[in-house]
């Protein structure tokens, strides 16, 4: 009581002053508190440590013939290993130099030219391009080809033609003893 | 007219509960005898009740499903197969289900239209539309997330090219699409989700409606004319007037419906969703369920090369895949500045010819758009598409304008009782 009327009399402007610190920082401790019980709210729809966890796979090359392709399954997505012909990999070198919407070379792109490992998902809106199995089509320029939207993937699974911005992406990989690869 | 706060009801009973709580004379004035309503309203104004009605067999039918539905990718499939054949009458809550999704869209585009035509979206009832707008797009992300949950191979494929639009936008779009899926594919997590979403969703709508029925009840129903009512003359009470004539239009509708739950039950939908979701093989055409398919081909209509993309500024600043993503929404957000847009001082296009026959074109273009929705993306069918894109467009940010501005309006009647009354005699 004694309190308020002593401020009564200091007069408004101090006053003022010291509530509007109050209210201001109450207003940012209460802001920053709710941006930090906010995050764990959104960050919980982030893939979970045991998703995480799953994020890489080994595969046997071993048993794949020169001119044959696999798909394998990483991180819920399939991945396409070809085993190229050196004729393939004269083709996909051959078109380096080609008009490349998405421009790589094709050394870039596989590390050893035998062996082509990319993600088999349509850099359109994520159909499965055709042409990993053994008649299926293989678009206008040989290598794989999304029946979505009619995107055409050459031998390094580069973009040429078709709504697809870029090229079949490449995923980390490390060729472990032997013949095994580890992706991811 | 009058609006009585202690109106006294002949049941003592209801009269203790009124002065507590005054829950009668709330319903009297919003459905009953003391909400006075336009009385030349056609049929068109029936659609809004029928939404209603709708809304709540989808959430009485979805409530029930859910409890025998699993919400897990091993799981889901056999969930929704098992509701089918072993739950009792499964099948027929499913269909109502499903179908209900189906027979929600057209109501409520009927409805739109029917607000488009008569100018309903005319000052003071702004905010009235905007909340339908938004009840739309609650309406579509609802019914996207729960096309998902039966696990076919549309419901994967579909999820997958839809979530994948997001990675358009620069920057942060695959981080984006990562937090939408919570992992690196549609998954497990993904369907977790969008079972949550689409549980939740249906009641954000009933909200949504709440405040669309509040604003109306403000300034009551547009009607055929789009003049005001003035008089008592001009109205009747909504009971029984409204009650009995939206009943009756309720009993044609549910007819059609239990059409298709009997009769026709897959007719809205796709064979591929009875595959089980298969994340390594990619259907030969992929489609969006029907209510869809209008603004797949805005978003379709964005190659490198359609012109409206290629020769403008817009092609400088965003890939052609980012700006279909912006246009299919744009193609809806674009409608909550129809009341800005529409120059007009009349709202009803009885009184707009010019204006009338560009609407009758704009939903013609509609219906056009949505057949190319279904259609692959190629050739004669791409071209017809990127045409009524630009088309949709330009009908609604240059046609309107200008016509609602040019136009001179015949001269509507002085009131609702002069029309009604002239056109009794006459
Ligand atoms: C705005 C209202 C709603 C709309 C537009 C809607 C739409 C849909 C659609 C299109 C499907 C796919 C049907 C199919 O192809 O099988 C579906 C499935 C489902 N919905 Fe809804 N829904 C609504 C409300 C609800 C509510 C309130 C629940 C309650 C939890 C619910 C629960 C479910 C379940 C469990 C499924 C999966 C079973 C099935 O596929 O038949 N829905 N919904
Ligand atoms: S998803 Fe491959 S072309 Fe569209």
């Amino acid at each position: 009581m004694s309190d308020t009327n002593k401020s009564a009399e200091d007069g408004e402007e101090e006053e003022k002053t010291r509530r509007d610190f109050l209210f201001t920082t109450t207003a940012v401790v209460g802001a920053v508190g709710v941006a930090a019980t906010a995050w764990p709210f959104i960050d919980q729809m982030n893939p979970a440590a045991d998703t995480l966890a799953l994020s890489s796979t080994e595969v046997d090359l071993e048993p794949i013939e020169e001119g044959q392709s696999i798909t394998v399954v990483w991180r819920g997505k399939p991945v396409f290993i070809r085993h190229r012909s050196s004729e393939e990999i004269e083709k996909a070198r051959a078109d380096d130099d080609a008009n490349l919407p998405h421009p790589e070379s094709d050394a870039e792109r596989a590390k050893n030219p035998k062996w082509l490992i990319m993600v088999g998902v349509c850099t359109h809106l994520g159909c499965i391009p055709l042409g990993n199995k053994s008649g299926e089509i293989k678009g206008e320029y040989g290598g794989w080809f999304c029946p979505c939207h009619g995107s055409h993937y050459d031998m390094s699974g580069r973009i040429r033609k078709g709504p697809a911005p870029t090229n079949l992406p490449v995923p980390e990989y490390t060729f472990l003893s032997g013949s095994r690869v580890k992706i991811g | 007219m009058s609006t009585n706060p202690s109106k006294k009801f002949k049941n003592p009973m209801v009269n203790w509960i009124e002065y507590r709580l005054p829950i009668f004379s709330f319903l009297d004035n919003s459905l009953g005898s003391n909400y006075p309503t336009p009385k030349n309203l056609n049929y068109f104004w029936n659609f809004g009740s029928l939404a209603g009605i709708t809304l709540g067999i989808m959430l009485v039918s979805g409530i029930v499903l859910a409890m025998h539905y699993t919400a897990h990718v091993d799981y889901a499939f056999d969930s929704v197969e098992r509701i089918m054949r072993d739950v009792n009458y499964g099948w027929l809550i499913r269909y109502i289900h499903m179908n209900g999704g189906s027979m929600f869209f057209i109501v409520v585009y009927i409805h739109i239209f029917r607000g488009l035509y008569y100018g309903s979206y005319h000052a003071p009832r702004e905010l009235l539309w905007m909340l339908g707008v938004f009840i739309l797009l609650a309406m579509m992300a609802t019914a996207f997330m729960g096309y998902v949950l039966p696990w076919g191979q549309m419901s994967f494929w579909g999820a997958t090219v839809i979530t994948n639009l997001f990675s358009a936008i620069p920057l942060v779009g695959d981080a984006i699409v990562t937090w939408l899926w919570g992992g690196f594919s549609v998954d497990n997590a993904t369907l977790n989700r969008f079972f949550s979403l689409h549980y939740l969703m249906p009641f954000v709508i009933v909200g949504l409606v709440v405040l669309h029925i509040w604003a109306l009840h403000v300034h009551s129903s547009n009607n055929p004319i789009g003049i005001d009512a003035k008089t008592e003359q001009d109205t009747l009470p909504f009971h029984p007037y409204y009650t009995v004539k939206d009943l009756y239009g309720l009993g044609v509708f549910l007819i059609c419906y239990a059409f298709f739950v009997f009769y026709a039950p897959n007719f809205f939908g796709e064979p591929d969703n009875y595959i089980e979701a298969n994340p390594l093989v990619t259907p030969a055409h992929i489609v969006p369920e029907w209510y869809f398919l209008p603004f797949y081909a805005i978003l379709r209509a964005f190659t490198a090369d359609f012109f409206l993309f290629a020769y403008t500024p817009i092609s400088w600043i965003m890939s052609a895949k980012l700006a279909g993503v912006i246009a299919m929404f744009a193609s809806i957000l674009l409608l909550l500045l129809m009341p800005w847009l529409d120059g007009s001082n009349v709202k009803s296009s009885k009184f707009r010819p010019l204006y009338a026959m560009f609407f009758w074109i704009f939903l013609l273009n509609c219906v056009v758009l949505g057949i190319v929705g279904g259609k692959p993306a190629e050739g004669t069918w791409l071209y017809i598409g990127q045409f009524t894109t630009t088309y949709y467009f330009a009908h609604l940010l240059v046609i309107v304008p200008l016509v609602s501005r040019l136009e001179q309006p015949k001269t509507p009647p002085e009131s609702i009782s002069a029309a009604v009354t002239s056109t009794a005699q006459g």
